[in-house]
C-alpha cells in the first residue's frame, strides 16, 4: 500500500477535460455549473439515480462518472441515497409496468424544483423495449421529462454534457 | 456411424448440436429423480407452446434437453422434488399459464399483477392483481426489514425482504421481477437481427457473451459455419467482457467493506479496458458487435498495440492491488468467513461462474463443453472450497490473471479472413451454452421456415445463484448483507427479462 500511495504523490492525476475531442466545450463545464447551481439551488446538484428496468448497461456507465477519469464531484454533482435529497431524478430503462408506481412515488418524493433526465434509449422512448406488453415505454409516458440524452447506452462523456446542458437552459 | 460422422462434421466447423427428446410424463418422472438424487444437473426450464423443455447437464454427454407435451395445460411439478426449480416452474406458469402440477410454490414470480393480461405467452387472461404474500419466520423479537425495489445505490431494482434477530439474518427472501421487460415474447417474430439485438440486451454487463451464445445458436439451428476469424474475435470480446466485469467486481466488494482505495484504483482499470474495447470495437461495453454469421466489427491490426499496452498496463498494477487486498487486515476481516455457501449447495443447484468456483464446482462451459476458439486456447480454471466473500474475490482475481493470457494468446494466433457470412433464414432449432463472467448462460433458440424466431429462450446464470444468495446470508449480519450481495453480483435484469 505505501508504493501506491507514494506513486499517488509523484504520478499525475487522471482525471481529464474528458475527451480531447470536446475539450472546448467542456472546458468551461465546471465554472457554467456552478454558477447554474448556485443561482437556483444556492449549492451543488444532488443526483437520485433510478433503474426503471433497464439491462444495467446505462448503471455500468453511470457509476462510471464517479471514477477518476469522469470525476463527477468536480463539477459540484453527487449521488444521493433518497430522492428526498435530490434536485435531479436520472432515470434508466423502458420503465416497467413493474416499476411504474415506484418511479412515480420517487418521483414524488422529491423537493421542488427539480428536474428528471431520461438516460439511453430506453428511458427515452421504450427503445427496442417499446410496444411490449409489460413497459410503459419511456420515462415521460409516467412523468415530466425536461432532458433525454439518447445512447445505448450513452457514454459517460454524454451524460456530462448533458447534465451541464441541463443546468444551464431555461426552465 | 453417419450419426458420428455428421458429429465430427459439425464439431469442426465449430458448431455443437445437442439432441431434444420428446418424452412421455415417466421420462419427465425420471429425470426429475435424477436431478434430485444428484446424477445430473439442471441448466434450465422453460414453457413453449403447449409444452415444456428442460436442459439437462450430463457429466460425460453434454447437454440433453427433453420435452413434455402438456395438452392439459399442466406437468409434474420438478420443484416439488428439487428446489432449483421452482421459480424457473413459477416463471412457466406466469408467463404461458402451464401449472406444474403439485408444486411446492404457488405464487407468482415475475407477475406482479401490473401487466393488464397474464400468460402473456399463452392464452392471455384478464389479470387478476393479488397481495403476495411473504415467507414467514416466527420467534421471539424477529422483525421484518424490507428493501427496494428502489435501492441507495445505483443498482438495479429488486425487493428484498429481511427477518432479523436484532442484527442477524433468520431468513432473507427476494422477490424480484421489477425488471421484466417480455423479453421473451418480444422475440417471437423477430428476424435475427432484432433478435439478436434484443439478446444483446437482457444482461448489460454480459452483452457480448449474451450476443455469442444467441448467435452460436442460431448458427447452429441454420448449419451456418463462421469464419475462424470470427471465433477468435468473439473469444477476445469475451475476455475484454469478462475483464472489465470481474476488475469493477473485486474493486466494488471492497468499497462494500469500506474500503474505498481497492474501488477507486479497480475502477481506473476497468475504464481502461472500456476505453480499450471503444477504441478497438467502436464501443465501450461492445455491445451489436456480434451477430449471428460472424462479429460485425474487425480488429484493425493498428490497434493491437493498444491491447498490448492494456494488458501490460493491468499487469503492471494488478498485482500491487492484490497484495493490498491480501494484507489488509481490517478488509479481510470483513469478507474472511462471510456469506459462505456450501459445496453441496452449489452442486445441487448447479451455479455457474464465481459462485460455483468459489464453493468447489469445478465447471466451466468454456472447458467442460468447449466451443471454438477454446478448444484451440490454454488456461485453466480456479477452483476454491471456502464459498465465503473471499472465495469468491480469489476466483475473479485468478480469472483476471487468467483472461489476460488469453487475450495475449488471442493476439498472437488470431487468423486472418473475412469476420462475417451472411446467414440464410430458414426452420432450425439449436441451444447453445456460453461461459458469461458470471456464469455459464443457455440460449434455446427455434426458428420458423421464414427464418424468425418462433420460441427463444434465455437463462440467465443468476437463475441458479440467487437462491443461494439466500443460503448464504443466513446467520450473517445484515450490515453484511450489501458485501455479500456484491460478492455475488447477480443480475436481475438477467432473470427478470
Amino acid at each position: 500500500m505505501h508504493r501506491l500511495l507514494f506513486q499517488a504523490l509523484v504520478n499525475s492525476p487522471l482525471t481529464e477535460q474528458l475527451d480531447s475531442d470536446h475539450a472546448g466545450e467542456l472546458a468551461g463545464l465546471a465554472s457554467r455549473l456552478n454558477e447554474a447551481t448556485r443561482s437556483r439551488l444556492g449549492r451543488s446538484l444532488s443526483i437520485r439515480e433510478l433503474d426503471a428496468g433497464s439491462c444495467n448497461g446505462c448503471e455500468l456507465e453511470i457509476n462510471a462518472l464517479s471514477n477518476a477519469f469522469y470525476d463527477l464531484e468536480r463539477f459540484g454533482l453527487r449521488f444521493v441515497a433518497s430522492p428526498r435529497h435530490a434536485d435531479v431524478l436520472l432515470i434508466t430503462g423502458p420503465v416497467t409496468r413493474n416499476m411504474q408506481e415506484a418511479l412515480r412515488k420517487t418521483y414524488e418524493a422529491m423537493p421542488r424544483p427539480n428536474w428528471v433526465v431520461a438516460v439511453g434509449d430506453c428511458a427515452v422512448d421504450g427503445g427496442c423495449f417499446a410496444g411490449s406488453y409489460a413497459v410503459a415505454g419511456g420515462a415521460a409516458q409516467v412523468i415530466p421529462v425536461d432532458l433525454v440524452v439518447p445512447g445505448c447506452p450513452p457514454s459517460p462523456a454524454s451524460i456530462l454534457r448533458s447534465l451541464a446542458l441541463l443546468m444551464t437552459s431555461p426552465k | 456411424m453417419a450419426g458420428s460422422a455428421t458429429q465430427a462434421d459439425e464439431k469442426a466447423a465449430g458448431l455443437t448440436s445437442w439432441p431434444r427428446l420428446v418424452v412421455g410424463p415417466d421420462a419427465w418422472q425420471a429425470a426429475i429423480e435424477g436431478l434430485a438424487e444428484g446424477r445430473f444437473t439442471l441448466s434450465g426450464l422453460w414453457g413453449d407452446e403447449d409444452m415444456v423443455h428442460m436442459a439437462l447437464l450430463l457429466e460425460q454427454e453434454g447437454l440433453r434437453i427433453i420435452t413434455l407435451p402438456c395438452p392439459e395445460g399442466h406437468f409434474p411439478s420438478v420443484g416439488l422434488k428439487h428446489a432449483p426449480a421452482i421459480r424457473l416452474e413459477r416463471t412457466i406458469h406466469d408467463l404461458f399459464g402451464l401449472v406444474p402440477q403439485a408444486a411446492f410454490d404457488g405464487r407468482p414470480w415475475l407477475d406482479h399483477g401490473h401487466w393488464g393480461l397474464r400468460y402473456p405467452l399463452g392464452m392471455r387472461r384478464a389479470a387478476i392483481p393479488e397481495p403476495y404474500p411473504f415467507l414467514s419466520a416466527e420467534g421471539e423479537g424477529v422483525h421484518q426489514i424490507a428493501v427496494g425495489p428502489v435501492h441507495a445505490g445505483i443498482i438495479e431494482p429488486g425487493h428484498f425482504r429481511f427477518h432479523a434477530n436484532g442484527e442477524t439474518v433468520v431468513r432473507l427472501e427476494a422477490r424480484l421481477g421489477y425488471a421484466h421487460k417480455g423479453t421473451e415474447a418480444l422475440m417471437r417474430g423477430a428476424d435475427l437481427d432484432r433478435a439478436a439485438r434484443l439478446a444483446g440486451r437482457v444482461s448489460g454487463d454480459s452483452t457480448v457473451a449474451y450476443a455469442i451464445a444467441f448467435a452460436r445458436a442460431a448458427e447452429t439451428a441454420l448449419g451456418a459455419q463462421i469464419p475462424d476469424r470470427a471465433h477468435w474475435l468473439r473469444a477476445l470480446m469475451a475476455e475484454m467482457e469478462r475483464l472489465a466485469n470481474h476488475l469493477g467486481d473485486v474493486g466494488a466488494i471492497c468499497n462494500d467493506a469500506s474500503f474505498s482505495l481497492m474501488h477507486a484504483h479497480c475502477s481506473i482499470l476497468r475504464e481502461l479496458v472500456l476505453r480499450a474495447s471503444n477504441v478497438c470495437f467502436g464501443h465501450r461495453l461492445m455491445r451489436d458487435c456480434v451477430s449471428p454469421g460472424g462479429v460485425t466489427r474487425d480488429l484493425d491490426p493498428a490497434h493491437v498495440p493498444i491491447l498490448r499496452t492494456l494488458l501490460a498496463e493491468i499487469r503492471k498494477r494488478f498485482p500491487e492491488l492484490v497484495s493490498m487486498y491480501d494484507n489488509t487486515a481490517s478488509l479481510q476481516d470483513r469478507t474472511v468467513t462471510s456469506g459462505i455457501v456450501k459445496p453441496e449447495l452449489v452442486q445441487r443447484f448447479g451455479a455457474g461462474g464465481y459462485v460455483g468456483r468459489a464453493s468447489g464446482r469445478d465447471f466451466d462451459a468454456r472447458r467442460d463443453l468447449p466451443y471454438p476458439p477454446y478448444d484451440r486456447l490454454s488456461f485453466k480454471v480456479p477452483v476454491l472450497r471456502e464459498g465465503d466473500v473471499n472465495a469468491r474475490v480469489w476466483i475473479r482475481i485468478h480469472e483476471v490473471e487468467q483472461s489476460l493470457a488469453l487475450i495475449d494468446q488471442i493476439l498472437d494466433w488470431l487468423p486472418q479472413g473475412p469476420v462475417c457470412i451472411p446467414v440464410e433464414p430458414q426452420a432450425g432449432e439449436s441451444p447453445a451454452l456460453v461461459e458469461g463472467f458470471r456464469g455459464d448462460i443457455l440460449v434455446w433458440l427455434r426458428l420458423d421456415e421464414t427464418g424468425r424466431v418462433a420460441r427463444c429462450h434465455l437463462r440467465d446464470p443468476s437463475w441458479f445463484q440467487w437462491p443461494l444468495l439466500e443460503a448464504a446470508i443466513e446467520g450473517n449480519i445484515v450490515a453484511d448483507f450489501p458485501l455479500c450481495n456484491k460478492s455475488f453480483n447477480c443480475s436481475y435484469s438477467g432473470c427478470d427479462l
